[in-house]
């Protein structure tokens, strides 16, 4: 069988990659090393004309059904990757069959929970991430869409500001229909109940969740939260025209169980007399926002502003301009803020929150490089940092809030 | 341990103006295998949904070891829903990956262990429990996945179709092994598959639905003999019966050149034409008297060969006649031979309603 691409807009440079070959196999050299969720199928990122395309080795059928999927959920505007194509009628040279394989845009800025997990997280990040799973679960089933495999793994989070927004990435076992029924949701609830305190417990297995978080608490959370959002989203709110102060109750109402109402749809009955209300869910923080988008750092607006400086510089620095933010940012994380943010000592931990640290790393280097009149590189200034500078703060843990001691840095890239 | 009743049970989705699923009525017995099968939108989904509680049940009942559990929601009807896409994890051992979904349903270690330990028995993982995933090949991993479900001890199992993401070859051993392991574990389930060799290998009986009515519901083999009516008839079997409409003649039906042998009481019921089924294998090549049928393709098993092709003469239908015939000696493409129905191998249907005519 020839090979046969299917593909939303065709790009000839496709035709250049291995197809013949297994996935598995394909030569390093072309693929990006981002991190990914768990997952049965094999799954690797390529760089296509500048873009990051994931492909997913997977049955040809299967493949076609999650192509279409994935592009009707886009057409109802559902956070969820992009479909870019399908390949198949793949065979060795040996004349052997592949599988097919479906390609996806790497959703940019995005991070699967593992590798959140592998960062210094600040407190509640898993709550955060739950929330941001429970708001994607009400928006899909809103449509119609029947998931049938809720987990963390088969999602992306975005940094949101100060929370996340999560994006489905594997619509495999999904149907779309004309309305769920509620023990279709219970049984989405059900599923991604167990599939979320398995994917913790197997966290905590590997000794990266926060301490004295609780799986399963953490995942009913999750539930609750998810039921709490229906119930908001769709008990029909009608009011007469005089009792306007019901609209900020419901915002209270929305602010309360955590989400900030940056925008509400309001509509009027035909006759005028009553008013309904939809609330739409945004945040404000243009500098931590684009900065999270780009590192997955969960860090305060200022210390966002420093860090982008840096990352700028770094980008021009190695002449990167034309290469995609993300890809950049990434590199600035392993080879400039990480080494930083991860090698604070135990001991030292508690004294200011990473990005700080890094922050004032920043301002030391500076600091060292009046002092001596040359350039000093920034690992010196984190050197000398530790050595003169941190030991002599105060804990400020008791200043940012009780439980702040975080789990230790381990990377968990191992799938 | 636990029998299953739809009784009357009917689905009927807002906006639609037929039933889905339209007053399903069967009888499963304690540890049965049932397999529901039928053509794509036929209801199968929806009939399991309603057993498992996902689905509203607009009219009749659902009962479960004679309890109604019309209302209940679904976790409270002690049935699981089997899923193909079990996660295994990684740091996890393969115990904790078959019974964490137990701790989670606050069920006590002790009893845990016990159920994992069981479960391992049967499936042949005793030696791994300790083991973590990765170090299990493709086939154990996948018995781990059946054990989060087994582990469970519910009354029933419900399957959707969970064969559908594997290959061909996959599906074949993968078939088996659920079949002997649903055998062995004695638990009531209820199947969904489009795939009627799926159904006819697994069943201990199989319900076929059309348009969401329910149009028999028996044993493989009897499903097989006797098929209630034409649509059956047509759907079970592989490669499918030979259906014929053929007017009816002194002391029997006409036949290609001859008259087949039609006892009186059934042609009395029924008008001048009538449906005449035959099962590939059920066909013999006679001589002149018989139907000619014009080869087109040959289809070649060792001792046996497939012909398909059309009655020579007329426009061939959009279905192929096919016939079993001996393999040692089968005829060429293009050839021309006569067939008959084995005498007592035939099925009758009346052309209007399609119900079986005769025992
Ligand atoms: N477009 C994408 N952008 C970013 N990451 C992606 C993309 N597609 C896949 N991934 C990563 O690859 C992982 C595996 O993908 P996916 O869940 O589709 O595979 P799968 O084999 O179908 O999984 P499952 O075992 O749940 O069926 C995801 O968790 C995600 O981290
Ligand atoms: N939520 C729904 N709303 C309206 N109609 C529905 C809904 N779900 C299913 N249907 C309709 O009910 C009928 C039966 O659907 P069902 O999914 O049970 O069929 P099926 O036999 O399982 O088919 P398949 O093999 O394609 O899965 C179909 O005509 C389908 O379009
Ligand atoms: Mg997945
Ligand atoms: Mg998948």
């Amino acid at each position: 069988m020839a090979l046969n691409i299917t593909a939303n807009r065709a790009d000839s440079t496709l035709l250049d990659l291995p197809w013949h070959e297994p996935l598995e196999e394909w030569d390093p050299a072309l693929l990006a090393a981002l991190p990914r969720g768990i997952s049965r199928h094999v799954v690797r990122f390529v760089e296509v004309s500048g873009r990051v395309i994931a492909v997913k080795e997977i049955r040809g059928d299967i493949a076609r059904r999650e192509y279409d999927m994935l592009r009707q959920l886009r057409r109802l505007e559902m956070p969820c990757v992009k479909a870019y194509g399908v390949i198949d009628g793949r065979t060795t040279p040996d004349g052997r069959e592949l599988d097919a394989c479906l390609l996806t845009r790497h959703l940019q800025f995005s991070l699967p929970y593992r590798a959140l997990f592998s960062q210094r997280l600040r407190p509640g990040t898993a709550d955060k991430l739950l929330d941001a799973l429970a708001v994607l679960l009400v928006r899909l089933h809103l449509a119609g869409f029947w998931w049938g495999d809720v987990s963390l793994s088969n999602a992306l989070f975005r940094r949101d500001a100060d929370a996340f927004s999560a994006y489905l990435v594997d619509a495999e076992t999904g149907q779309l229909l004309p309305a769920l029924s509620d023990g279709q949701r219970e049984h989405d609830l059900d599923i991604a109940r167990v599939n979320i305190a398995g994917e913790l417990m197997d966290l905590e297995a590997g000794g990266v969740l926060e301490e004295g978080a609780d799986p399963i608490l953490i995942s009913r959370r999750m539930v609750a939260r998810y039921e709490q959002l229906w119930g908001e989203l769709t008990e029909v709110e009608r009011f007469e025209t005089g009792d306007k102060w019901r609209v900020d109750e419901r915002i209270r109402r929305l602010n309360q169980i955590g989400f900030d109402v940056d925008e509400l749809a309001i509509s009027t009955d035909l006759d005028g007399t009553t008013i309904q209300i939809q609330p739409k869910v945004v945040d404000a923080g243009h500098h931590s926002r684009r900065l999270m988008r780009l590192t997955g750092l969960d860090v305060e607006e200022n210390q966002a502003r420093r860090l982008l400086n840096d990352l700028d510089a770094y980008q021009a620095a190695v002449g990167r301009q034309n290469d995609s933010d993300e890809m950049v940012a990434h590199d600035w994380m392993r080879e400039v803020y990480e080494p930083i943010a991860a090698n604070i000592p135990r001991d030292l931990a508690r004294k200011l929150e990473p990005a700080q640290v890094f922050h004032e790393v920043l301002e030391h280097r500076w600091y060292l490089s009046e002092r001596h009149d040359m350039d000093v590189t920034t690992q010196w200034a984190f050197a000398d940092y530790l050595a003169e500078v941190l030991p002599a703060k105060p804990d400020e843990q008791s200043v940012v809030g009780v439980d702040t001691v975080e789990m230790p840095v381990i990377a968990l890239f191992d799938d | 341990m636990a029998t299953v009743k739809y009784d009357n049970a009917t689905r009927l989705y807002p906006g639609n103006d037929k039933p889905s699923v339209d007053a399903l009525d069967i009888d499963i017995a304690d540890g049965e295998f049932l397999v529901l099968v039928g053509p794509s939108g036929c209801g199968k989904s929806t009939s399991l949904r309603m057993l498992a509680g996902l689905e509203e049940v607009n009219g009749g009942r659902i009962l479960i070891d004679d309890k109604d559990v019309t209302d209940l929601s679904p976790k409270d009807r002690d049935v699981a829903m089997v899923f193909q896409n079990y996660a295994l994890y990684p740091h996890m051992s393969v115990a904790d990956n078959m019974g964490f979904a137990l701790k989670i349903a606050g069920i006590d270690k002790g009893e845990i262990r016990r159920r994992v330990e069981e479960a391992a028995k049967i499936l042949d993982l005793e030696p791994y429990l300790e083991r973590k995933p990765k170090a299990l090949s493709g086939g154990q991993r996948q018995r781990v996945a059946m054990g989060r479900a087994i582990v469970r001890e519910p009354k029933v199992f419900l399957m959707d179709e969970p064969l559908s993401n594997l290959d061909a070859k996959l599906r074949v051993q993968t078939r088996t092994q659920i079949a002997s392991l649903q055998r062995r574990l004695g638990i009531t389930t209820v199947y969904v598959t489009h795939d009627q060799v799926e159904a006819m290998t697994m069943g201990d009986r199989v319900a076929v639905l059309k348009d969401g009515i329910l149009q028999q519901c028996d044993s493989p083999r009897r499903m097989y003999d006797h098929p209630n009516n034409v649509f059956v008839a047509g759907f079970i079997g592989s490669p499918a019966m030979n259906l014929f409409e053929v007017p009816v003649a002194e002391g029997g039906v006409k036949f290609g050149n001859g008259v087949h042998p039609v006892d009186r009481s059934v042609l009395g019921s029924t008008g001048n034409r009538i449906t005449l089924g035959v099962r590939p294998e059920d066909l013999e090549v006679s001589g002149e008297d018989g139907l000619p049928i014009n080869i087109d393709v040959v289809e070649e098993l060792g001792a046996d060969a497939y012909v398909y092709g059309s009655v020579a003469g007329t426009d061939p239908g959009d279905r192929p006649i096919i016939a079993r015939v001996d393999g040692r000696r089968p005829p060429m493409k293009g050839d021309v031979i006569h067939v008959k129905p084995k005498a007592d191998h035939v099925h009758l249907f009346d052309v209007e309603t399609g119900l079986r005519l005769g025992d």
